[in-house]
């Protein structure tokens, strides 16, 4: 299998990030709406000037009023245990035109030394650190083009693969169908804002019987870079079709919208199986917490097939906040939901992040790995439900939730949930929490390994069993990423 | 090579070793015994340089340096091995992935070259085989949910791996059938050398029929209240702790094997 996350040469790394630049400006961001701006604040005419600018039909433009409307009667939710100061809808930008080069830093000397230590850390090659930190590039872009040459290929065996703007013009039908499926526009407060104002996304198609041949990225994905705050991703496995879809990129992304709303639903019909992998490391704020990303998503899929399965397997070390649930419906008989985290606090990070298994279909079977790091003075929570509804017969839940503490000022909570209505139900739960074990230590550190060597191994021994779902690359980048992470957290 | 020198230890400000001195050169083998709570363990893991022990008064020297100014891993790097009583399980870590880290941990500490993982396998199966190691626990995780006998013989192991100049086997005969014991036993002999020293810490006779010693010092409240030649060993089989320390602790009768 192909993954672009990973690419050994920096050539390849070029040529996928000057298309991802390029196409921003296919994609309709072209110079006289850059020189529009658009007033802080979120009104109906907000959600039409947005969709007039994307250019969109009629039907999203309804779709996306709809929900503004429902919005407006709902109240920001304080249920979840993280804390953060009130924020002001109506000082925010909804639509952000690409920012000007003019602002961007001109050279990798403009931008601050700490990002680019990290990127040396996470062993991010030359090119993209640029890209990543905002740098203005206006080199000559080469011309042939990875992303095209893969979608080419995808697109050969049926596969939509596209940009979520793209494929509201292009698709709209399977648009009309899907979109709102999963997570319906009044589903909570952060979803439903998010269908208001969504900037783009990406959406994939993968027809009947048809293998994905490669992991599919946002990381090649055309417009990654500008999907900005309000991220809308919609993936749909048609009969007996499988794809596994890589988010995200373990490098800090420089970015200056505080909240992000994302929503991402996937939807798998009969034998279909969906494979769905983050690696998130928003900005988590320095270390009093100030300035951090607040990452408030709403990812959920529906088994509707009979023997369909969704896996999400995510690895949370960034963003100040994370409030995240990323759930399955599992409505067609037998089919599998599968949920593996691995969740890491640091400094003054906030993480209330779980699933919701919903057992709607017969023998339908669900697994829970849920690992939560927490140091310094991170706050680390699972929140979890698994949910059996009357006619799920014979359904089976093993959750598994362990927490690692480093230090006393961290803390770790698990709130787990049970609601089952048959009585047929099989349900498993295991809790754990754990020190770093000076024990440990002193056993690793005796055999020759340093401090940072033992810790390191510990750690991935604690998270292993939700590595192992990663794609291979991922994984690794995963690993290094967790260690960057928690660096000078013991000791 | 080790030197002893009236040393004093503390936990939580409890003070376990009172003054203790004792010397070993290169190619001895001291045994040291005591009943429980004399401070055998102790002063394992002090050698060892675990930190929650504090030294409070005395030196240790070891190969001319000062042993205690050392961190716990340069004294791994210098050749100090402790096998433990209690071996920590770290879950999710492959012991022969932990092996290898530790083996090149050391290697790479003494400016030796890293073994690659097909190098290191076939050293592996070699040494495994010294300790009759089922090759099954090279791929569990390490020591987790290992009997206590496979935890054993994976120290054994590590310490055939690491090929220490001083090591230290702190009750590596407890929780051990008499199966067991002979082959960790025979995996210890084989590593016998004029130039290894070992320090074998055990409560009773038994591990030494098997490993049989140069020296025997008997620890008791924190001291070294005897030492001898092998045969002091046997004498206390037949006559107990209490013969010599008088106290209420020592007067448990050794088991017979």
């Amino acid at each position: 299998m192909e993954t672009l996350t990973k690419m050994a040469n920096g050539e390849k790394e070029t040529s996928t990030l000057t298309d991802l630049t390029n196409q921003t400006y296919k994609y309709g961001f072209s110079t006289d709406i850059e020189s529009e701006t658009v007033p802080l604040g979120l009104n109906e005419d907000t959600v039409r000037l947005i969709s007039a600018k994307k250019q969109e039909p009629e039907f999203m433009l309804e779709w996306r009023l709809k929900a503004f409307k429902y919005w407006q009667t709902m109240t920001e939710p304080s249920w979840q245990n993280v804390s953060y100061p009130k924020m002001d809808y109506q000082n925010m930008a909804y639509y952000s035109a690409p920012k000007s080069k003019d602002d961007a830093p001109k050279s990798l000397d403009e931008v601050d030394p700490e990002l680019l230590a990290t990127y040396e850390k996470l062993g991010i090659p030359l090119h993209e650190r640029a890209i990543l930190a905002g740098v203005a590039v206006d080199a000559v872009f080469d011309s042939v083009s990875v992303a095209t040459t893969y979608k080419e290929k995808l697109s050969e065996l049926g596969i939509i693969f596209c940009s979520f703007s793209e494929a509201v013009r292009e698709h709209p039908d399977l648009i009309k169908k899907y979109l709102g499926s999963v997570v319906p526009i009044t589903d909570n407060f952060f979803a439903t804002l998010n269908s208001a104002v969504f900037s783009d996304g990406s959406f994939v198609y993968i027809p009947k019987g048809v293998r994905c041949p490669m992991e599919l990225s946002t990381y090649f994905r055309i417009n990654a870079i500008n999907t900005g705050q309000f991220e809308r991703t919609l993936i749909i496995a048609d009969e007996s079709s499988y794809v596994s879809y890589l988010e995200g990129c373990t490098a800090p992304m420089r970015d200056e919208n505080q909240l992000h709303a994302a929503v991402v639903e996937l939807v798998a019909l009969d034998h279909a199986q969906i494979k769905y992998s983050t690696v998130q490391n928003w900005y988590p704020g320095d270390k009093e917490g100030k300035g951090g990303i607040y990452n408030f998503v709403t990812k959920r899929g529906k088994c509707t097939g009979f023997r369909s399965k969704i896996s999400w397997t995510q690895v949370e070390t960034g963003s100040a906040i994370t409030w995240k649930y990323p759930s399955c419906i599992l409505q067609g008989d037998e089919s599998v939901g599968e949920f593996y985290s691995v969740a890491v606090t640091n400094n003054r990070q906030q993480a209330d992040t779980g699933t919701k298994m919903i057992h709607i279909g017969k023998n339908t079977k669900s697994t829970i790995i849920s690992k939560g790091i927490s140091a310094g003075h991170g706050q680390n929570s699972y929140r979890g439900l698994v949910k059996v509804l009357k006619n799920a017969e014979k359904a089976r839940n093993y959750s598994q939730c362990d927490s690692m503490l480093m230090g006393d000022q961290c803390g770790a909570h698990t709130f787990p949930y049970l609601d089952i209505g048959n009585t047929s139900a099989r349900i498993e739960h295991e809790a754990t929490t754990t020190k770093i074990g000076e024990d440990q230590l002193f056993y690793l550190k005796q055999r020759g390994l340093n401090e940072e060597e033992a810790i390191k191994m510990i750690v991935n021994g604690f998270c292993e069993t939700v590595f192992k779902e990663l794609p291979m690359e991922f994984a690794v980048e995963a690993k290094k990423l967790l260690e960057v992470s928690l660096e000078g957290s013991v000791g | 090579m080790l030197k002893v020198d009236n040393l004093h230890a503390s936990i939580e400000g409890k003070e376990i070793l009172k003054g203790l001195s004792f010397e070993v050169k290169a190619g001895e083998v001291h045994a040291i015994m005591g009943p429980n709570g004399s401070g055998k363990s102790t002063l394992s893991q002090v050698l060892a340089g675990r930190e929650v022990y504090e030294v409070t008064q005395g030196s240790v020297t070891y190969q001319g340096k000062n042993l205690l100014e050392m961190s716990v891993e340069e004294r791994a790097w210098a050749g100090i091995f402790l096998s433990f009583q209690y071996p920590v399980a770290i879950p999710g870590i492959r012991n022969s992935n932990f092996l290898r880290t530790a083996y090149n941990a050391i290697r790479k500490n003494r400016n030796l070259e890293e073994l690659d993982a097909m190098d290191f396998l076939a050293l592996l199966k070699e040494k495994a085989k010294l300790v009759e190691m089922d090759p099954k626990l090279l791929d569990r995780a390490l020591n987790d949910g290992f009997s206590g006998g496979e935890k054993k013989r994976n120290e054994i192991l590590q310490m055939a791996l690491l090929e220490p100049t001083l090591a230290v086997l702190d009750e590596t005969d407890s929780g051990l059938d008499i199966d067991a014991l002979r082959v960790i036993a025979q995996g210890v002999n084989a590593m016998r050398n004029k130039e290894r020293a070992m320090i074998v810490i055990t409560h009773y006779q038994r591990l030494l029929d098997y490993i049989v010693p140069d020296f025997v010092h008997v620890l008791s409240k924190g001291k070294i209240i005897k030492s001898g030649g092998k045969d002091l060993a046997l004498e206390l089989e037949t006559k107990g702790y209490g013969w010599l320390t008088n106290v209420s602790e020592g007067s448990i009768p050794l088991p017979i094997n």
